[in-house]
Order: structure tokens, then sequence, then C-alpha cells
């Protein structure tokens, strides 16, 4: 199982690659509506992707409140 | 479909359609690819009377509230119509709410019985103020083995046999009681009778008719009176097929299109524009020779549905388009919220015709509607049969107050006289819209004249809600505005919250500060964030008990300040 830190790196740079934005500008606390620049039903896209990479199923309520990858990452990992 | 002339109130309808169309599909609920649910008009009623009657043993009489607070699924509807047959009052609430606003509204209608899904409970009986609930009976969907309950039940348990007594409401009997805004302001419960859902329900169906077989996709939040209206009501008084989604990521919703051949779908401009995208950048992954190929049937399919849409047509000129989206789609209804006409006119081309609307909760659902003859996307339509409308005060372009009269109009805002006799004046209901007809009968909307926004998710925001989240900020004093309330634009797009900012005497505005405010408004749901801040030079006018004279202040910063002063978030 991958800890913590990792699942957080793998979400960042899913995220860079999903949204096209540079890994390096993305960090754990960022407020990913605002970094990525994306409307909450883009954010829904990219837990489909973050699904199907760590093989969980999160429903939507999981994320709803969630506005940072380090929370976002806490809910994948408790999950794994 | 039902005669709903014959019928005065819900309840009886909804009995009277289950029995007639007991054999049709009425619900299916799926979650991703599985399928969970598949009733039919008989099942619903085998599975809601149970309930029904033990709701009536449990002291729920005619006229009592009960609250639902739940996404989209079968047992909201199972739930409401069991309701509607003790005769009692809906008050469907907005899941998307915290659990200390859905405390504030159970309080606030009085709710004696809540249904609600686990996890949501477990938001509410966490909160701070949870002791002081005094809803009596509350009725749990989904909850995992073992779970802890803090007294409530398990809705699945909760039946009893035996056939329970039906209660006939008249037509000016209260039916739901819908918030239209947030708590930290005013609570603005819409009492709406029978009669305004069952008038409404006629004008809606009259134009754009269900019947057994029609799939319709509800996406959009029942609580929401539009799919309350077109994903509820519409459908089981004509027989039709409701589809649930318990994931509304995008890519679950475009599989459900063809797994269900989908008929009629509502949606808001956030899901239509990221249908949009998709299809967009799907079209852009063509070879050179077929975009060609796609293009030159984009403009024989647009020439020839000029006049009208010509779906048969449309599906043979652009089989794949269509196949996209199960190759039986009749319509997109929109409305709730300000449709990019560029949007709209893009999905008509393909020969996807996007019917959009014109409604507020006060109003039931719908006042205007777009009959598709033609097809125009800068208007929301014309009024729906049995629909009054008329602009106050008309300036020299003839835009004013778009004002309502007809039957679907709400009794009143729950306990607030002052509020309702402010917004329904001479039986005519004062929208806090700016619009104007065209030549052709069709509304054209301009801004607004209340202080709210409505986002393209179709929440509508009103600013007052939103500044308990900057409480104790360190400045002399602060207030939240709609930015067109602002600086009027004449146009319902780039609607944004402002923060507008009163420092201390020689306080400066530091990175320390903007970190505060970013924090602050990060507590908040994306869709009610603060967009941009100014900074005001001037104490804040205010009343004898010390409250912001919100309007003056308005006028005097877009008087003296200018927008592009504003800095963005």
């Amino acid at each position: 199982m991958p800890t913590a830190n990792q699942t957080l790196d793998e979400i960042l740079n899913l995220a860079a690659a999903h949204f096209k934005v540079p890994r390096e500008k993305l960090n754990a606390d960022d407020d990913f509506f605002k970094a990525l620049g994306v409307d909450s039903l883009q954010t829904l896209d990219l837990l489909t992707r973050l699904e199907h990479h760590f093989h969980v199923e999160l429903p939507d309520y999981e994320l709803q409140g969630v506005t940072d990858f380090r929370t976002l990452a806490g809910r994948i990992q408790a999950r794994l | 479909m039902l005669d709903l002339r014959q019928y005065t109130c819900l309840g009886a309808a909804l009995r009277d359609a289950l029995d007639r169309f007991a054999s049709e599909i009425c619900l299916i609920e799926a979650d991703r690819d599985r399928e969970k649910v598949r009733l039919t008009y008989s099942d619903f009623k085998e599975t809601a009377l149970p309930l029904t009657r033990a709701l009536e043993d449990a002291d729920f009489d005619p006229g009592d509230r009960a609250a639902i607070i739940m996404t989209n699924q079968s047992k909201w509807l199972i739930s409401a119509y069991s309701i509607f047959y003790c005769g009692g009052i809906l008050v469907p609430l907005d899941y998307k709410l915290t659990a200390h606003e859905h405390l504030q509204l159970l309080a606030h209608s009085k709710a004696k019985v809540l249904f609600v899904e686990y996890h949501l409970w477990r938001a509410i009986t966490q909160a701070p103020d949870f002791h002081a609930i005094k809803t009596k009976i509350v009725l749990v969907t989904e909850v995992p083995l073992g779970a802890d309950l803090a007294g409530a039940f398990r809705w699945e348990d909760f039946k009893r046999k035996g056939a329970p007594d039906f209660v006939m409401r008249q037509k000016d009997d209260v039916a739901c009681i819908v918030y239209s805004s947030g708590t930290a302001g005013r609570p603005k419960g819409c009492v709406l009778t029978h009669e305004n859902y069952l008038e409404q329900c006629r004008s809606l169906t009259a134009w754009y008719p269900f019947w057994p077989g029609v799939r319709y996709l509800s996406i959009l939040p029942t609580n929401h009176a539009i799919d309350f209206m077109v994903g509820f009501i519409g459908p089981f008084v004509c027989g039709a097929c409701v589809v649930h989604l318990r994931t509304l990521r995008p890519d679950f919703v475009r599989d459900a299109f063809v797994r269900y051949r989908i008929t009629y779908v509502s949606l808001v401009p956030m899901i239509l524009k990221n249908l949009e995208r998709g299809l967009r950048a799907k079209f852009d992954e063509l070879p050179a020779w077929k975009r060609f190929f796609l293009n030159r049937m984009i403009a024989i399919n647009k020439l020839l549905t000029r006049r009208r849409p010509k779906v048969r047509l449309s599906r043979t000129l652009l089989g794949g388009v269509h196949r996209g989206f199960g190759g039986e789609l009749l319509a997109l209804i929109t409305g709730g919220a300000f449709m990019e006409p560029s949007t709209m006119q893009f999905f008509y081309d393909l020969g996807i015709p996007v019917v959009n609307g014109y409604g507020l909760t006060e109003a039931g659902t719908a006042l205007t509607l777009n009959d598709l003859k033609p097809f125009r996307a800068d208007t929301v339509g014309k009024p729906l049969p049995g629909v009054e409308l008329r602009i106050l005060n008309p300036d020299g372009e003839g835009i004013g107050e778009v004002a309502a009269r007809s039957k679907t109009i709400m009794s009143h805002y729950l306990d607030d006289a002052e509020l309702t006799l402010e917004t329904i004046v001479d039986g005519w209901l004062l929208t806090g819209d700016l619009g104007r007809f065209d030549g052709r009968g069709h509304l054209q909307l301009f801004g607004r004249k209340k202080n709210m926004i409505v986002t393209e998710g179709g929440k509508n925001i009103y600013p007052e809600d939103i500044e308990t989240a900057f409480d104790g900020l360190p400045v002399k004093e602060y207030c939240i505005f709609a930015a067109n309330y602002v600086w009027p634009q004449k146009e319902l797009a780039h609607e944004m919250l402002l923060l507008v900012l009163r420092l201390d005497q020689n306080q400066q505005f530091d990175s320390k500060l903007l970190a505060e405010i970013d924090s602050r408004n990060r507590t908040l749901p994306d869709f009610k964030r603060v967009g941009a801040y100014l900074i005001w030079g001037r104490d804040f006018p205010r009343t004898a008990s010390m409250k912001i004279k919100r309007q003056i202040l308005a006028e005097e910063i877009g008087k003296t300040g200018e927008r592009k002063a504003a800095v963005t978030l």
C-alpha cells in the first residue's frame, strides 16, 4: 500500500497531467478549483480518473467540501 | 396523461397514476454501471403504502410537515408520495447545505418528520446545535451495519401492515414549503399550494408532454423546483419513467444517456457546458476529412431546421452525435440560471433542441419557455399557458422589472408577512428580474434589480448569507454585494460576489489580510465564494439600529467607484 505522501504525490501528478498544468505549480494545500482553474464538475471528472488509478470507489459526497489536494489524498488513502 | 382538472391535490393525482400505469416502469436508479432499483408504478405503490401506514401510526397528521434531505434517488419520491398520501406538507431541503443550515431550516419549517440519507444525518448529528433539534421522527436511508442512528429509524424498517387512510386535500391547501434562499439572512420559505403544482404541471405538459415510454434523466436536485416538477410530478401523472443516478460524474452521466435511451433531461449551464466541451474535444480529434464531412452535415441540418426542429432528420444526418446521446433524445431543458446563447445554438445546430425557460421558486417552476417555433437562443421563451407577464416601469429601451400573475404563484412566504407584501403586490409577483418583450412575444432578460447572483449550477446566492464566513475579519467593516447590483450591466452574465472592505484608520491592506480573506473564502463551497474585493474609503451608511444601508452603499459605490478597481481573489 502506498504511503500517504506517495498517494498525495500521485494525485498531484495525475491532476497536473489531466488538466495540463505544470506539476511544479501544484502544491498539496492548494485550493484545486483555483490552482487548476476548474469547476466542480471538472473536479468530479478528475475523481473518476483517481478512482481508476487507485482502484477505489468514492461516493460524490466524499468530495463535498473538499477543496485541497491533501484532504482529497486523505479520503483516498482511507479507502486503500 | 391524467386529466389534472379533476384533481384537488397532488396525492390524489399520484395515487391514480400508480393504478392507471401499474405495469409501466416508473423509476430506475443506477450507481455507476450497476442498476440498483427498477420499479413499476405498482412496485412503487407496494413500497410506499407500508411506509405511509407507519407514518400515520406515528401520528403524522394532515397538515404536519415532513422534510426530505436526500440526493436524487427512488426513496426521495417514495417518501414524498407517502407524505402527500397522509395529507402532509413536504419540505424539500437542499442536500448541499451545511448541517448547521439544515438544522436552521428544520427549525424554521417546524418539520415533524425528516427523511435523510445516512451521510447527511451523520453530519447533522455532529453539528454543535444538534441538541436543539425538534424533529420527532427521523428516517435514515443507506445506513451501514452497526451504525449509531442517534435515535433515528432505518427507512427500510419503518413500515406497518394494513392499508393507510388516504387524506384528500383541497386546491388551496399547502403542498410544499420550498426554501429559495439560504439561512443566515432571512429564510425565504415559499409556501406552494396543491393548485400551484397542478396548474404548473398542466401548463408545462401542454407544451412538452410526457407519455409511457418516455425516460427522463433526473440530474438537477429533486429539492429544486424544476426537477420536482419535471422529474417527478410531470412524468408520474403521464406514466413516464424517471432515471436517477447516484453519481453525477460526467462520465457516468454520458453513459446513462445511452444505456437508458433518455428522452428528456433538464440541465443547468455548468453541465451543458461540460457536455459541449466534451463534444468539441471529440470533434477536434477527428481526422480532417471526417471533420469536414461533419461540418457539412451540421450546416445542412442547420439550414433544414431553421423554422422548427426535425429530430428524425437530424438523427439521420448526424447519427454519430445522436447515438452518443442514446439516439432518442428529444430535447434538453434548461433553466434556473443564465445560459450562454452560443452553447444552446451549438446543440441546436447538432439537431438537439435546447428548451430554455425562466422561472423562480416563488412562481412554482417556470413562467416562460421556448416553444421551438422556431428555436431562439437569445430569449427565455414565451409565457406558458395561464401565465400573465408585464414589464413594470419600462425605460427607453422597454426594459423594466418583470411581474407575473398566474395560478402557479406561491401563496406566501412562511412566517414573513412583510416580505410577502413586498413581493406579491395586487396579485402580481415582483420577480426582481429585469426584462422586456420582443416583437414576437418572447421575453428577454437583462439583469437583476435584486442583490443576488445565480450560479452556473443554478444556485441562488444571497450575499447576506455569505457574510458570516467573514465574521471577525480584522477590518473596520465589510459588506458583500452582487457585483452586478453595484454596477448594473443589463445582462445576466459575469455574475460575481464582491467583498467591500472599509479599513481601520492607518490600516494598510497587506498580504496577511489577503491571506485571511482567502482562507475565509475557502471555508465556503466553491459556488458561494467571493470573486473580488474592493477597498472603500468611507464609513458605511447605517440605520439607527446599526444595520448597513445596503442599497445606499451600493449606489454610492456604483456612482463613485469603478468595477475595474475591484481586485480578483
